[in-house]
Formats: structure tokens, C-alpha cells, sequence
């Protein structure tokens, strides 16, 4: 068991100074266009101090609260992948010469140590998963370019938002590992432990003290009160088999008609991993540049197969999703790939809950499972 | 759309001359041929590559001329115009109507809704002197076209883009994703769950780079229906938030009234009101303009603003114009 530290609030800013003296770029949570995004960060007083948010099924607005606390919240829209996979991305550029000749350069990929603070435990274990992904076997340059060097603390949930699940998933509150250091905040400060040897580098910089008993005690209580209120979850960790033997259950004929297939779910889930490809091409005929863009099994093109659309309609794509995502994963990365974060619940604009679809789909598994709805 | 556009135009190569490129006007605010205008340099380069033959707005006047590649913005909303539009497309080998009008009506295309030779009469001392038939209508109800760019206005970004494709020989790319995709993807925040804004983006397509959400505002449709689009299931959402029936078929309404799967609430709305979708049939107008509209909503929908508009304008932009 790593040895566990006590920062205390007025020292937070250490942390940040010390990120930036070792050469890193701090990325942190903070209040914008009424959520939290995370964005460059240097002052500690501009992290959410005092925010709560209060996030139910198609919705989420900021609270303030009195307290001095500034990771008082569950999470935001997005967190670490649109800092890995890249959203929209130059992969290669291509040049006609004046004999017509072709040639293909690949984009140079700018080096930054990045620091992000306040990654949450669900957050890190997609990250798991998308390393899974694109830093596997056939690695994404863009990808392990970023993820190299990246130096991950993260901050226990205290507050979990109605719509997280991460205790049912196994993924959360609690860090276990995936950070460099893990806080978890009380009023007073935070217990700081180290998990990695950059981690423990940092530490020995910083202006740490040895915990209270009644410190420990309370940041152990908290975390643990944390996974007691979560309130949903879903039938079992492994719902493959289920999943696959109900693909013509009435519910999703169900789901079809209170979905968008607007892909709002995919794109704040920080698994999903698919995307598409681009050409932009210059009006005067000397070079064309090659984007890759993040995309859904909602849009019409990622099931576009010679000529025909093997999912042409919402029934068939929310299917692909929840299948997907619950059941293909077990083949392709060894578990689910639904980390409990709650992001595609709340950030649905019709409040679609995939706790409630599965335990409808999956009302077989639930009977074994552990964790009964 | 489901299927890829039609076959590429012959690489410009293949001509031994620079390909034609005209610029046509119908019923229209120009604002699409402002778009273009408005392209800077790449205008310059756009001159270099093709014999531009006709563009009114650049002042380059030929309307008979023969082109390779016609754009073609405004509707179709007179009887002149539905001549012309014919003459164009036998005049032009690669027709791409562009703008929100020419691909679905436009604005104008709200009379399509309404008793159009009523309006007139009651707007004009001799009424006469127009030469109105009784729909805005799409290019497409019209004539064969090869590939459609909508937004209000076109995206000239999308224009080029096309033009360099046909340019080299390649198919446009035609885009079919949604408003949210690319709202997502330029990381901006959800203005339908965090400040329960009408949002459109869900059945829209994308184009505009998610213009409105980028500055805080709901989108408002203007680059018409996207793929699959779950009209009855947003405007239901739209219920939820609080909007009245009238104020949820407004929504729909703006600069793609005309497209068919906005249409489908409008008549949900008010069965009455089967107008059909500018882009089906250039006949079904008539069958409409007789129709019995006698409706104290239409009217409503048709003149002064109500409460529930008045609290939409906070999130659209289009209702200062109301
Ligand atoms: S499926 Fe939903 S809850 Fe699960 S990881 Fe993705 S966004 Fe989070
Ligand atoms: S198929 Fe769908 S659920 Fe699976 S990774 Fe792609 S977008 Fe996500
Ligand atoms: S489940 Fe919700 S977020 Fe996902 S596609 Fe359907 S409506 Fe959009
Ligand atoms: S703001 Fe509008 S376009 Fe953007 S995700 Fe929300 S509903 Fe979609
Ligand atoms: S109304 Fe919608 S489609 Fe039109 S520019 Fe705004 S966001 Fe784009």
C-alpha cells in the first residue's frame, strides 16, 4: 500500500507551479457555458471552487454551494478523450506538383507534455480502454504521440451525479490505479497518494504533511458514502450473452421511437473510439488535406457498405450501440466497455438512461447478477 | 440521403478548355451568391479554373449561357421561373442547386402552408401585376438536379469544396451527419441540456460547422432535415421543455418549412394543412392553394408573434426578423 500524504488547500497551487516548472502543459477543470470543461489551467482559483452539478437524464446544470471544495462535482461532457482522440485531426497532406506528380506527407505531431488534474476514476478506466484501442498492436501516431508524456492526477468522487453508475461497473468512485497521483478532497486539502515514480518525484516537491487519523478516516468515509448513492446500475458486468440472445426484444422497437440517433451518446462516451475520414481539397487543384473526425453508429455513414446501409434506422443503431457497447466489447477488449460514467444519460437531449434499457433488454441477466436493479 | 451522388463530372482535364461555371438567380435574397462573393481568395482562384459565364452578383451577365456546372440559388416561385429553370438545366451539363431556397423553398415557402393568392390580394392594391404561383418549390421538384448544398446561406466552404472535387475528376462529397456530431466534435456545450433551448441540431444536417450552438444558440434547421431525422420525437422534446403546440410547429418553420420531414409536424400540428413538402411535386401547390384553410392557427402562425415565440427569440436569432 502506497503512503498517503495531506496537501492542504493552500498548497494547491504548488502542485500547478511544480507541473509547469517540470515542462508541463496543465489542462484542469472549469466553469464554462454552464458546465465544466477542461481547458489550460495555471491559477488554481480558476478551478471550480464552490460548483456542484446536478445532472439528471437530459440534463445538467451548474450549483453553486458553499464550500471551499473545487472538485465538488461528478464530471463535465468530456474529460480525457477529445485530448487523445483528437475530435477532428490532420492525418496527411497531399501535393500535386506541376507535372502532376503526387506527394504525401504525413502531419507533424507537436510534442507537449500534458499534465491534466482532476481526472476521475470512470475517466481512467476508459482511458484503459481507449489505450486498448490506439495504443495497441497497430498504435495511432496521433494518439500515443499525445498519450506519451501525459501525466494523469486524478481526484476521487466525492459527489457522485444521479446519473453515475461507476460502483455497479466496478470503475469507480475510488481510484485503484491509471493515475500518476490520486487526491481525494476534503475541505481542509487533499490526501495525496503517489502511483507511479513521476508521481513520487512530484510528491517529494511538494509541501506535504502526514495525514490525522480523523483525515484518513474522513476521506475513506466520504468515497465510501459516494459508491453507497449512486442509484443506478445495470444487471451484471457481462451482459454479452444476454444482449445477443434478445436482439428482436420488443424494447428496442421502444427505444426507437424516444431516440434521435443524434450520436450525442457516442461522442461524450469515453470509450467510443470510431471514426471517419475526410478530404478537403484546395480550390486550385495543387493539394488536398486528409481528416479524420470522430463518428457514431448513429450517423447513416458508419453503416454505409457498398452501396446499402445495413443500419438505416434508429431501431438498428441504438441496437448497434447498446450491443456494441456492452456485449462486443467482452470480444474485443476483454470487458465492457461502459465504465458507469453517466455522461450519455445526462447528455441526451431526450434523457435516453441505458441502465433502464438494459435491465429491460437484459431482464435475464439481472436474475443472477449480483447487483440486481 | 441514403445513396452516393450521381457519377463524377468528367475531370476538367478531359474538356481541352477550362470548364463553364454559371451562377443563377430565382426567387432569392442573393445571399448565397454573397457566400461565394465573399470567398476571398479563393474567388481569385475559382476565376482561374473555370470560364465563369454567368454571376450576376460578380456582374457577369449571360443568362443563356452553356455551362458545365450551374449553381442555381432561390425557388422556383414563379411561372417564369419554372420556364427558365427548364432552360437551365438542358443548358447545363452538372446542376447543384445551393442555398436553402433552391434546395427546399426557402423562406418563401410558407405561403406553400397557406392560401398564397389570399395573401396577395390582401397585400397588393392589383394584385394582378404578380406573377406568383401558388408554392415556392424546390429546384429538384422541377428538374433532374445532380447534387444539392443546402444551408441559409450555402456554406462556401461546401461550394468549393464540390467544385474542387468535380474540378478533379471526383464525386462531391455529400455531408449527412448531424448538427450534433459536429457540435460535439468542436466541443461545445449542449444548449438543449444545459439551458433547455429548442435545439434543432438532432434532426438537422450539418454543414455550418454548428454556427448557432458555437455562440450559445439553438439551431434553427436552417440547413434543412438530415438523415433519419426524428421529427415527431424532438418536437416531443420540445413539448417537454415547455413549448405549446404552436411554438413547437415554429420551430420547424423557418428557412426549411418546405423540406418534407419538417413538414410531417406541421401536418401533426394541424391536419388540415396537407401541403406537402416543396421538394415532392411542383403540382401538389394547387391542390393546396384550394384546399379549405379557413384556420384561426394558420393565421396565427402567419402574423404577429406569441408569447411562446417571444420566449423562442432568446435562443433564435431568426425572430428578430419577425
Ligand atoms: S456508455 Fe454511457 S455511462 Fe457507459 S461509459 Fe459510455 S457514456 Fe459513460
Ligand atoms: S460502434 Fe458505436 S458504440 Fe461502438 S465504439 Fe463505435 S460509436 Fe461507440
Ligand atoms: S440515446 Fe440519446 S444521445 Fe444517443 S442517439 Fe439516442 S437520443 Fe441521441
Ligand atoms: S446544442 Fe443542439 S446541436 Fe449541439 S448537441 Fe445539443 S442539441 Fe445537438
Ligand atoms: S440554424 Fe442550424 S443549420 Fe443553420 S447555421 Fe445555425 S446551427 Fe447551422
Amino acid at each position: 500500500m502506497t503512503a498517503t500524504h495531506f496537501l492542504p488547500r493552500q498548497h494547491l497551487q504548488t502542485l500547478l507551479d511544480q507541473l509547469d516548472a517540470l515542462g508541463y502543459r496543465c489542462i484542469g477543470p472549469q466553469v464554462r457555458d454552464g458546465t465544466i470543461v477542461f481547458d489550460r489551467l495555471s491559477d488554481a482559483t480558476a478551478l471550480p471552487v464552490g460548483i456542484g452539478a446536478h445532472q439528471t437524464p437530459g440534463r445538467y446544470r451548474l450549483e453553486h454551494q458553499d464550500h471551499p471544495r473545487c472538485f465538488a462535482w461528478a464530471n463535465g461532457p468530456q474529460a480525457l478523450k477529445p485530448l487523445l482522440f483528437a475530435p477532428q485531426e490532420r492525418l496527411w497532406r497531399t501535393e500535386r506538383d506541376d507535372a502532376g506528380r503526387l506527394s504525401f506527407t504525413s502531419e507533424p505531431q507537436p510534442m507537449q507534455r500534458q499534465a491534466i488534474i482532476g481526472v476521475r476514476a470512470c475517466d481512467l478506466a476508459a482511458l484503459a480502454l481507449q489505450d486498448a484501442h490506439f495504443a495497441g498492436p497497430r498504435a495511432d501516431p496521433g494518439y500515443s504521440r499525445r498519450r506519451r508524456d501525459l501525466l494523469l492526477v486524478g481526484v476521487e468522487c466525492g459527489q457522485p451525479a444521479n446519473t453515475c453508475f461507476c460502483a455497479s461497473t466496478g470503475d469507480g468512485p475510488a481510484i485503484s490505479t491509471g493515475a500518476d497521483l490520486a487526491l481525494t478532497e476534503l475541505d481542509t486539502g487533499f490526501l495525496v497518494r503517489a502511483a507511479s515514480e513521476v508521481g513520487s518525484a512530484l510528491c517529494d516537491a511538494l509541501p506535504l504533511r502526514a495525514p490525522s487519523d480523523e483525515e484518513r478516516a474522513q476521506g475513506a468515509a466520504e468515497i465510501e458514502q459516494a459508491r453507497l448513492r449512486q442509484c443506478r446500475s445495470l444487471p451484471g458486468r457481462n451482459l454479452r450473452e444476454s444482449l445477443f440472445a434478445n436482439l428482436d426484444h420488443p424494447r428496442w422497437d421502444e427505444v426507437a421511437t424516444r431516440c434521435l440517433a443524434c450520436g450525442n451518446c457516442v461522442a461524450v462516451c469515453p470509450t467510443c473510439f470510431c471514426s471517419t475520414e475526410r478530404e478537403q481539397p484546395s480550390i486550385d487543384g495543387s493539394s488536398s488535406t486528409h481528416l479524420r473526425l470522430w463518428d457514431s453508429c448513429f450517423s447513416a455513414e458508419h453503416s454505409y457498405v457498398h452501396g446499402r446501409l445495413l443500419r438505416p434506422d434508429t431501431r438498428t443503431r441504438y441496437r448497434q450501440w447498446l450491443t456494441h457497447k456492452l456485449g462486443g466489447w467482452h470480444d474485443q477488449y476483454g470487458r465492457s466497455g461502459c465504465v458507469g460514467c453517466g455522461r450519455c444519460i445526462a447528455w441526451c437531449p431526450v434523457g435516453i438512461d441505458l441502465t433502464a434499457e438494459t435491465n429491460a433488454i437484459c431482464a435475464d441477466a439481472s436474475e443472477s447478477a449480483q447487483e440486481a436493479p | 440521403m441514403t445513396s452516393p451522388p450521381s457519377p463524377p463530372f468528367e475531370p476538367a482535364n478531359t474538356l481541352g478548355r477550362r470548364p463553364r461555371l454559371a451562377v443563377h438567380k430565382l426567387s432569392s435574397c442573393d445571399g448565397c451568391q454573397l457566400a461565394l462573393l465573399n470567398a476571398g481568395e479563393s474567388l481569385l482562384t475559382l476565376a482561374e479554373r473555370f470560364d465563369i459565364v454567368h454571376f450576376a452578383e460578380a456582374g457577369i451577365i449571360d443568362v443563356d449561357a452553356e455551362a458545365d456546372i450551374a449553381l442555381v440559388e432561390g425557388s422556383v416561385s414563379t411561372a417564369e421561373e419554372a420556364k427558365r429553370i427548364q432552360a437551365i438545366r438542358a443548358r447545363s451539363r452538372w446542376l447543384m442547386p445551393i442555398g436553402a431556397c433552391a434546395t427546399a423553398g426557402g423562406p418563401q415557402a410558407l405561403r406553400n402552408l397557406a392560401d398564397a393568392e389570399a395573401w396577395i390580394a390582401s397585400l397588393y392594391p392589383e394584385p394582378q401585376h404578380i406573377d406568383a404561383r401558388p408554392t415556392a418549390d424546390a429546384v429538384a421538384a422541377h428538374v433532374h438536379v445532380e447534387l444539392e448544398l443546402p444551408g441559409c446561406p450555402v456554406s462556401t466552404t461546401q461550394v468549393l469544396a464540390a467544385l474542387a472535387s468535380l474540378l478533379a475528376g471526383a464525386t462531391p462529397f455529400a455531408e449527412q451527419d448531424k448538427v450534433c456530431l459536429d457540435c460535439k466534435r468542436r466541443g461545445q456545450v449542449c444548449v438543449l441540456v444545459t439551458q433547455d433551448a429548442p435545439c434543432l441540431g438532432p434532426v438537422t444536417v450539418t454543414g455550418c460547422d454548428a454556427l448557432c450552438t458555437s455562440l450559445g444558440r439553438a439551431c434553427y434547421g436552417c440547413y434543412g432535415p438530415a438523415e433519419n431525422p426524428e421529427v415527431a420525437t424532438l418536437a416531443q422534446r420540445f413539448a417537454e421543455l415547455g413549448l405549446d403546440a404552436e411554438a413547437v410547429t415554429r420551430r420547424f418553420l423557418f428557412q426549411q418549412s418546405g423540406a418534407e420531414p419538417f413538414q410531417q409536424r406541421v401536418r401533426a400540428w394541424h391536419p388540415k394543412l396537407q401541403a406537402g413538402s416543396a421538394t415532392a411535386s411542383a403540382d401538389r401547390g394547387r391542390d393546396l392553394a384550394s384546399a379549405d384553410r379557413g384556420s384561426s392557427m394558420l393565421s396565427s402562425m402567419t402574423s404577429g408573434m406569441t408569447s411562446a415565440d417571444r420566449n423562442l427569440s432568446m435562443t433564435s436569432k431568426e425572430d428578430d426578423d419577425d
